[in-house]
C-alpha cells in the first residue's frame, strides 16, 4: 500500500520527529513496503476473533492506596539535559 | 579457564581452585584482547567490577555464597544499571546513567554476580544483526565479514568467543534465539511475565521479555532461577511459582512428544538448514522422543501481525524521549516543537525512526481499526493455532532462523529483507510462549540453532530437552577460531 508525502509529513509532526525532504522520499518507499508486507492482515478471517492485548489474558493487578515511592528529584535531575531550581528547563512556551 | 561453563566455574569458585579476582581479571584481559575487532562491549565497568570480585570472595569465606557469587557476566546494555551507562545502543542515551536498578540487574547483584559490562545491540533493540547499534555493528566471532544476529548480538557474540560465560538478553521478535543461533551459544526467552521488565528499557511491552544467554542449558538455567519471579514494579510480571531450573535438566526425554509445524519446513528452507535440524530431530528420536507433524495454519501472518504490533507500542514508548528529562538534547532549540522534533530526529537512528513513524501511522485516525485491531486479532488466531498444537504434543521444534549468519551489510537497506530474518521466532513472543534455542550443527562451517518452543511456563521442561541433547552431542562445544 502507498503512503503519500503528505502522509508522512503528518505522520512525522504527530510523531514529533523532523524529517527533510529527501528523507521523505526514502521513506514514501520504506514505509510503503512495510505497509505493503502488514496488508497481508487483511486477508485473515477475523469475523468471529476477540482482539488479544495480553498472552495470558491477564488484567492489571490493584494495590492498596499506599504511598510506596520516595522522592529521588535530586538523582533524577541530576541526569537531566537542564533544570534550574529544581524545575526542568525547556524553551519558553508562552510569551 | 574461559571455556568453562558457569556451572564449573561456580564449582571451582566452591571448591576454592580459584578466586572471583582471579575470574574477573582473566575474562577483562580476554575483553582486553579480543573486543577491539568483535565490538561486543558498549560500556566495560572493570574498576567496579574488581571491587565487587573482592566482595564476593569476601562473602564466600563468610560462608553465605549463592551459586553466582563471584561469576562473571555482562548485561545486555538495555537493562538499567545504577551510575553505569545504559544507552540502548541509541545516540538517544549515550549519556544516560540510571539513577537506579533494573529489577533483573539488582537479582544478579544480590546474588553476588560480577557484571563486567554492558553489551552491544541494535538501537532500542530494533533490529536483526546488531548493525543499527550507535555504538558500530558488532562482528560475529565465526566469521570477520558476518553479522552475530541481533538484537541481543553483543551478548551471543561475548558468550561464543568466551569474553564472558553467560550474558543477559532480551527477546521481542527473536533477538535472543536468532542471535543465540548465529553464534553457536544457547538462548532461552521464558514465558511472558516470567522476568521482570521493570528497568529494562521499553520497546514493545506486550511482547518484550528479558531471557538468559549462555553456551550450555545447565547455565541457561542456572541464569533463569536468577532472573525469575514476581515483581510487583512490573505491571504485567506473573505471580508463580518459580521452580528450580536446574533440578529437572536430567530427567530422561523417553516419550517426549515433537511437533514440527509444516509451516516451518519449507521450501523457503535451504537443504542444508533443513538437514541440520533434521539430523537433531533424528537425535530426539533416539533418546526416546517420538515426532508428529503438526500444522500452524496462520503462521504466515505472524510477520504481518508483528510490524504492527511492536510498531505500534513502540512509537508510544519511545515517546517518552522528548529531551527534558533525560538522554539527548538538541543544540540551540527556537522553540519547545523545534526541540522535541530536532531532539527526536537527531538522537534517533534510521530504524528506529521508520518504527515510530509506521507505529504513529498505524494507531493515527481512521487506521487504528485497520492496523492495531486487526493485527490483535489476528494475533489471538495465532495463539490459538499454538494453544491447539500443544493439546497433541509437548514441545515444538523448528529451525530458529532461515538461514545462518549473514554477511555484513547485506540486508541493511531493506528492512523488509531484515524482517523474515525473524519469520520463526516472532509467532512465540505474539503468543507469549517460552522458546530457546540451541546448537544443531553447522552449514558451511557457521552454526545452525534449533529452536524448541514449550507451552506456558514449560522453561524447565525446555531446559531439560536441551540439556538431554547436549549430553548426546557436541555441537555446544563448539568454538569459533
Amino acid at each position: 500500500m502507498a503512503i503519500s508525502r503528505l502522509e508522512i509529513e503528518k505522520v512525522a509532526l504527530l510523531a514529533r520527529i523532523r524529517v527533510d525532504e529527501t528523507q521523505v522520499t526514502a521513506l514514501e518507499k520504506d514505509l510503503g513496503n512495510i505497509l505493503g508486507l502488514v496488508d497481508q492482515l487483511q486477508a485473515a478471517d477475523t469475523s468471529q476473533t476477540e482482539p488479544m492485548a495480553h498472552p495470558l489474558d491477564a488484567v492489571q493487578r490493584l494495590r492498596p492506596d499506599t504511598i510506596t515511592e520516595i522522592s529521588q528529584r535530586d538523582a533524577f535531575q541530576a541526569i537531566a539535559p537542564s533544570t534550574e531550581d529544581g524545575l526542568y528547563l525547556v524553551p519558553r512556551v508562552i510569551e | 579457564m574461559h571455556d568453562k561453563t558457569v556451572a564449573e566455574l561456580s564449582r571451582d569458585l566452591a571448591e576454592g581452585h580459584v578466586s572471583s579476582v582471579q575470574l574477573t581479571e582473566h575474562f577483562l584481559d580476554r575483553i582486553q584482547e579480543h573486543d577491539g575487532h568483535l565490538n561486543c562491549f558498549i560500556t566495560l565497568d572493570g574498576d567496579q567490577a574488581l571491587n565487587r570480585a573482592r566482595e564476593a570472595d569476601e562473602r564466600r569465606k563468610q560462608g553465605n555464597a549463592t551459586p553466582w557469587t563471584g561469576v562473571p557476566f555482562a548485561h545486555k546494555d538495555i537493562f538499567c544499571t545504577e551510575g553505569v551507562l545504559t544507552t540502548c545502543g541509541s545516540k538517544m542515551l549515550a549519556n544516560f546513567s540510571p539513577p537506579y536498578n533494573a529489577t533483573v540487574a539488582q537479582r544478579f547483584l544480590d546474588a553476588g554476580a560480577i557484571c563486567l559490562g554492558k553489551t552491544n545491540m541494535d538501537e532500542f533493540a530494533m533490529g536483526s544483526s546488531t548493525e543499527s547499534s550507535y555504538f558500530g555493528a558488532t562482528t560475529n566471532p565465526w566469521g570477520s565479514n558476518r553479522v552475530p544476529g541481533g538484537s541481543s548480538g553483543g551478548s551471543a557474540a561475548s558468550v561464543a568467543a568466551r569474553l564472558v560465560p553467560a550474558a543477559t538478553g532480551t527477546d521481542t521478535g527473536g533477538s535472543i534465539r536468532q542471535p543465540a543461533a548465529m553464534c553457536g551459544i544457547t538462548g532461552l526467552k521464558p514465558t511472558y511475565g516470567r522476568v521482570s521488565r521493570y528497568g529494562m528499557i521499553a520497546f514493545a511491552s506486550s511482547l518484550d521479555q528479558g531471557g538468559t544467554m549462555a553456551r550450555t542449558a545447565e547455565d541457561n538455567a542456572m541464569m533463569l532461577n536468577v532472573m525469575a519471579g514476581f515483581d510487583p514494579r512490573d505491571s504485567t510480571s506473573i505471580n508463580r511459582e518459580v521452580p528450580d531450573y536446574t533440578a529437572s535438566l536430567n530427567e530422561p526425554l523417553a516419550g517426549l512428544k515433537i511437533g514440527l509445524p509444516r509451516e516451518y519446513f519449507t521450501e523457503q528452507l535451504s537443504p542444508a538448514m533443513d538437514r541440520v535440524v533434521r539430523e537433531a530431530i533424528r537425535e530426539y528420536e533416539a533418546l526416546g522422543a517420538t515426532v508428529k507433524d503438526i500444522s500452524l495454519p496462520h503462521a504466515d501472518l505472524a510477520i504481518a501481525a508483528y510490524y504492527v504490533i511492536a510498531p505500534a507500542e513502540a512509537s508510544a514508548n519511545l515517546s517518552r524521549f522528548d529531551g527534558v528529562r533525560y538522554g539527548y538534547r538538541c543544540e540551540n532549540p527556537e522553540d519547545l516543537l523545534d526541540m522535541y522534533t530536532r531532539t527526536r530526529a537527531e538522537g534517533f537512528g534510521r530504524e528506529v525512526k521508520r518504527r515510530i513513524l509506521v507505529g504513529t501511522y498505524a494507531l493515527s485516525a481512521g487506521y487504528f481499526d485497520a492496523y492495531y485491531l486487526k493485527a490483535q486479532k489476528v494475533r489471538r488466531l495465532i495463539q490459538q493455532d499454538f494453544i491447539e498444537a500443544f493439546k497433541d504434543v509437548d514441545v515444538i521444534m523448528s529451525p530458529t532462523t532461515p538461514s545462518p549468519a549473514f554477511v555484513q551489510g547485506e540486508k541493511t537497506d531493506d528492512p523488509v529483507t531484515m524482517y523474515l530474518e525473524d519469520i520463526f521466532t516472532i509467532s512465540t513472543n505474539l503468543a507469549g510462549l517460552p522458546a530457546l534455542s540451541l546448537p544443531a550443527g553447522l552449514v558451511d562451517n557457521l552454526p545452525v540453532g534449533l529452536q524448541i518452543i514449550g507451552d506456558y511456563f514449560a522453561e524447565a521442561r525446555l531446559l531439560n530437552a536441551a540439556h538431554q541433547f547436549q549430553q548426546a552431542t557436541d555441537w555446544h562445544r563448539l568454538a569459533p577460531k
